[in-house]
C-alpha cells in the first residue's frame, strides 16, 4: 500500500515523531506504512556554519526512500540551512517525494527560554504538515491560520493552526486521492 | 487572480540559485535561475522578471553590476536584487548607484529576504491593478471593446471617430441594450474630452422634481432637505460629456429647461439667482420615435432639432446575427474569470441555439445569457443545455395557446414574465408593452415572485 515512511535523520525524539506519524494519519488520512533510521549525512555538514544542508538531506532520503512508498518524510534535530539563507525550519521537494523538517529552532530553549515539550510537538506537527503539504504541490498561503503559511520565527509557527485551509485542504485531498 | 510573478536567480553557484529557486517555489513564484551573467542577459531579452537576484561576484567577464546593467538596458525598470558573500561599504554604494533595489549579504535571514521579496512583489502588483483599472476605464470603451463585423455597425464606429473631436450634439437611438451608452462613452474617450468626467443620467428613473434638482443642482433651502448647495449633473460634467439616457421620457417643463441650456450654455440651480454656466457636450439617447414624438405633439421640435445635430442608430442583433458568436465568445472571454470558472469555448450546438434565438433584449440579453449559462457550466464548453432556458422559451413562444384549465392568474403571470424576458429585464419597457404603468409592474412581479 502506498502511504508515508518516517523517517528519522539521528537521534529523535520518540514523542516527536510519534506525534508527527499520528497527525499525518489522522490530520490527512495518509498512512504511516515504514518508519526508518538513518544516520545524519555527515557530507551536509558546514563546518563554518555549524549546520546541516537541507539540500543533503534530501538526497539521502530520495536514495533511501523504500520501494512503494509514495512520500518520505525526514525529521532530524540537526540545525538546517540552504546556502543562502541563515537557516530554514524545513525543506520539501515542491511536488516531489521527499521532505525534511528540523526541531533545532523549534525549541524555545534555542532562544533562551525555558524548554517546552508541548509546545515543541505542536510546532512539530505543524512544520511536518506544512513541507508535506508542498510535496503535494501545495505553495505558501496568505491565510496565517493555515499550516502552508510561511514561517520564519517562532511566533509564525505558534500562530498557525496543523491544519489547512479552505482554499488548500481542497486541493490537497485531491492529490491525496491520486497518491491513496 | 493572483498573478504569478517570475523570477530570475543569477549565481554561478548551482546549488546557490537552486536553493534559492527552490525556496521561492514554494512561495508560489515562477523561478528560472542562471548560471552565468550572459546567460542571464539571454534570459532577460527573451522575458521579463518581476525580480532579478544577482550574485555580485561571477567568473565569466561579466560580474554582478555588468549583468544589472545590460538587464536594465533591456528592462529599465528591472528591480534588482544584488547578492554578495562579502559586504563592504564601496560595492554596496556601487551597487545602489547603478540602480540595484536591494543589496543583501549572503546567507540572508529568511525574514529579511521575505521582506525584500514582498516589497518588491506589493510595487509590481499595485502597477498591475493599475494597468488593469486603466485598461478597463480606457479599454473598455474603446473601439476594441465594440464586437462586430457588420457593415452598419463598422460604418456607425467609423462615424463615432469622425465625430469624437467635435462639440456638436449627438442623438443614439437603438433598442434596449443594443449598447447606446457604450457608444456615447466611445465618442467621448476618444475625442479630447476624454480625459475630463463623462456623467450618465437616466431620465426615465426619476420623477420630474428630482431629475430637475439632479441635473441642474439646488441651492441650499431650495426646498425641504436641501441643506447644502449641491451641484448639478451639468456643472460636474463640466469640460467633459453629459449623456441623457432616455430622453423622450422627460417632461414638458424639462423639455424647456434643456432646451435653454443647449442654446445657452448657461442655467440656474434651484432656488438660485446665479447664472451657472458651462462647458458640457451633450449626448441623448432614446429606444423611442422622436420623430413620431413630435408629430404627436409629446415632445419639442426644437430640442428634437437641437438634439439630433448628428443620429446615430444602433441596430438590434437580430438586424446584426453575423455578430452573435463574435459577441458571444467575447463575453465567454470577458465573463468566465470574472465569475471564477475555466470556460474555452461555446460548442456549435450552443451557437445554433444563440444564432436561432430572437434576442429582443439584444446585447444585454445575451450578455446576461451567457452568464447564467457560465455559472451553471459544469465543464469548460458551453453546451445546448447550458441554454436550455433560451431554448424552453423559443419553445413555449412558439407552442403558445391558452390551455383550457388556464386561471387569469397564470395568464397574468405568464404574461408578465414573458414581457420581461422580451425586454431583458427592463421593468420599464415590459410595463410599457403590457400597458401598465411602472409600479402595478412592481407589484406584479412582487406578487408572482418572478425573477427579472
Amino acid at each position: 500500500m502506498s502511504g508515508l515512511c518516517l523517517a528519522s535523520l539521528g537521534e529523535v525524539e520518540e514523542p516527536v515523531l510519534r506525534t508527527i506519524a499520528e497527525c499525518v494519519e489522522e490530520r490527512i488520512g495518509l498512512p504511516v506504512v515504514r518508519r526508518i533510521q538513518l544516520p545524519v549525512p555527515l557530507e551536509g555538514y558546514d563546518r563554518a556554519r555549524g549546520q546541516m544542508s537541507s539540500v543533503t538531506m534530501l538526497k539521502l532520503l530520495l536514495e533511501q526512500a523504500p520501494s512503494g512508498i509514495s512520500r518520505i518524510l525526514g525529521v532530524t534535530e540537526s540545525d538546517l540551512f540552504i546556502p543562502m539563507l541563515t537557516f530554514v525550519f524545513g525543506q520539501a521537494q515542491l511536488k516531489g517525494r521527499a521532505a525534511v523538517v528540523s526541531t533545532a529552532r523549534l525549541r524555545q530553549e534555542y532562544y533562551g527560554m525555558q524548554p517546552d515539550g508541548i509546545a515543541l510537538l505542536g510546532r512539530a506537527r505543524k512544520e511536518a504538515m506544512h513541507e508535506l503539504g508542498h510535496t503535494f504541490g501545495l505553495i505558501h498561503c496568505p491565510d496565517t491560520r493555515c499550516a502552508m503559511s510561511l514561517s520564519i520565527n517562532l511566533p509564525q509557527v505558534d500562530s498557525k493552526l496543523e491544519w489547512y485551509c479552505e482554499g488548500c485542504w481542497p486541493v490537497l485531498q485531491e492529490r491525496l486521492e491520486e497518491v491513496r | 487572480m493572483k498573478a504569478v510573478w517570475k523570477i530570475l536567480v543569477v549565481d554561478d553557484e548551482e546549488v546557490m540559485c537552486e536553493s534559492l529557486a527552490a525556496w521561492l517555489r514554494e512561495d508560489g513564484y515562477d523561478v528560472d535561475t542562471s548560471s552565468s551573467g550572459r546567460q542571464a542577459v539571454e534570459r532577460a531579452r527573451a522575458s521579463d522578471y518581476a525580480i532579478y537576484f544577482i550574485d555580485l561576484k561571477m567568473p565569466g567577464g561579466m560580474d554582478g553590476i555588468e549583468t544589472m546593467m545590460e538587464i536594465r538596458k533591456l528592462h529599465p525598470d528591472a528591480p534588482v536584487i544584488i547578492i554578495t558573500a562579502y559586504a563592504t561599504v564601496d560595492t554596496a554604494i556601487t551597487a545602489m548607484k547603478e540602480g540595484a533595489q536591494e543589496y543583501i549579504v549572503k546567507p540572508c535571514n529568511p525574514e529579511e529576504i521575505s521582506l525584500v521579496v514582498a516589497r518588491i512583489i506589493k510595487v509590481k502588483n499595485l502597477q498591475l491593478e493599475n494597468t488593469i483599472l486603466r485598461k478597463r476605464l480606457t479599454g473598455q470603451y474603446d473601439f476594441h471593446d465594440i464586437i462586430t463585423k457588420n457593415p452598419r455597425m463598422l460604418s456607425i464606429l467609423q462615424l463615432v471617430q469622425d465625430v469624437a473631436g467635435l462639440r456638436s450634439t449627438v442623438l443614439v437611438r437603438g433598442e434596449s441594450g443594443t449598447g447606446k451608452e457604450l457608444i456615447a462613452r466611445a465618442v467621448h474617450y476618444s475625442g479630447d474630452r476624454a480625459d475630463k468626467p463623462f456623467i450618465s443620467v437616466s431620465c426615465a428613473a426619476l420623477a420630474e422634481t428630482l431629475l430637475e434638482s439632479e441635473l441642474f443642482g439646488y441651492e441650499k433651502g431650495a426646498f425641504t432637505g436641501a441643506s447644502t448647495r449641491t451641484r448639478g449633473k451639468f456643472e460636474l460634467a463640466d469640460g467633459g460629456t453629459i449623456f441623457l439616457d432616455e430622453i423622450g421620457d422627460i417632461s414638458p417643463k424639462l423639455q424647456a429647461d434643456l432646451l435653454r441650456v443647449l442654446q445657452e450654455r448657461r442655467f440656474y440651480r434651484l432656488g438660485g439667482s446665479e447664472e451657472v454656466k458651462v462647458d458640457v457636450r451633450v449626448i441623448a439617447a432614446t429606444n423611442k420615435d422622436l420623430a413620431e414624438e413630435v408629430s404627436q405633439g409629446r415632445f419639442r421640435d426644437d430640442l428634437y432639432y437641437r438634439l439630433n445635430v448628428i443620429e446615430i442608430r444602433i441596430p438590434p442583433i437580430r438586424e446584426r446575427r453575423e455578430d452573435v458568436p463574435l459577441l458571444a465568445r467575447h463575453l465567454v472571454q470577458r465573463l468566465s474569470p470574472e465569475l471564477n470558472k475555466d470556460i474555452q469555448d461555446i460548442s456549435e450546438g450552443a451557437m445554433k441555439v444563440l444564432l436561432e434565438y430572437e434576442w429582443p433584449g439584444n446585447v444585454r440579453e445575451l450578455e446576461n445569457a451567457i452568464e447564467r449559462a457560465i455559472v451553471t457550466c459544469r465543464g469548460q464548453v458551453l453546451t445546448e443545455d447550458d441554454f436550455g432556458f433560451l431554448t424552453r422559451s423559443m419553445q413555449e413562444r412558439k407552442a403558445w395557446s391558452v390551455p383550457a384549465n388556464m386561471t387569469l392568474q397564470d395568464l397574468e403571470r405568464q404574461a408578465v414574465s414573458a414581457a420581461l424576458q422580451r425586454t431583458g429585464g427592463n421593468v420599464k419597457e415590459a410595463a410599457s408593452s403590457l400597458g401598465i404603468d411602472r409600479s402595478t409592474m412592481y407589484e406584479k412581479i412582487k406578487k408572482y415572485e418572478i425573477q427579472r
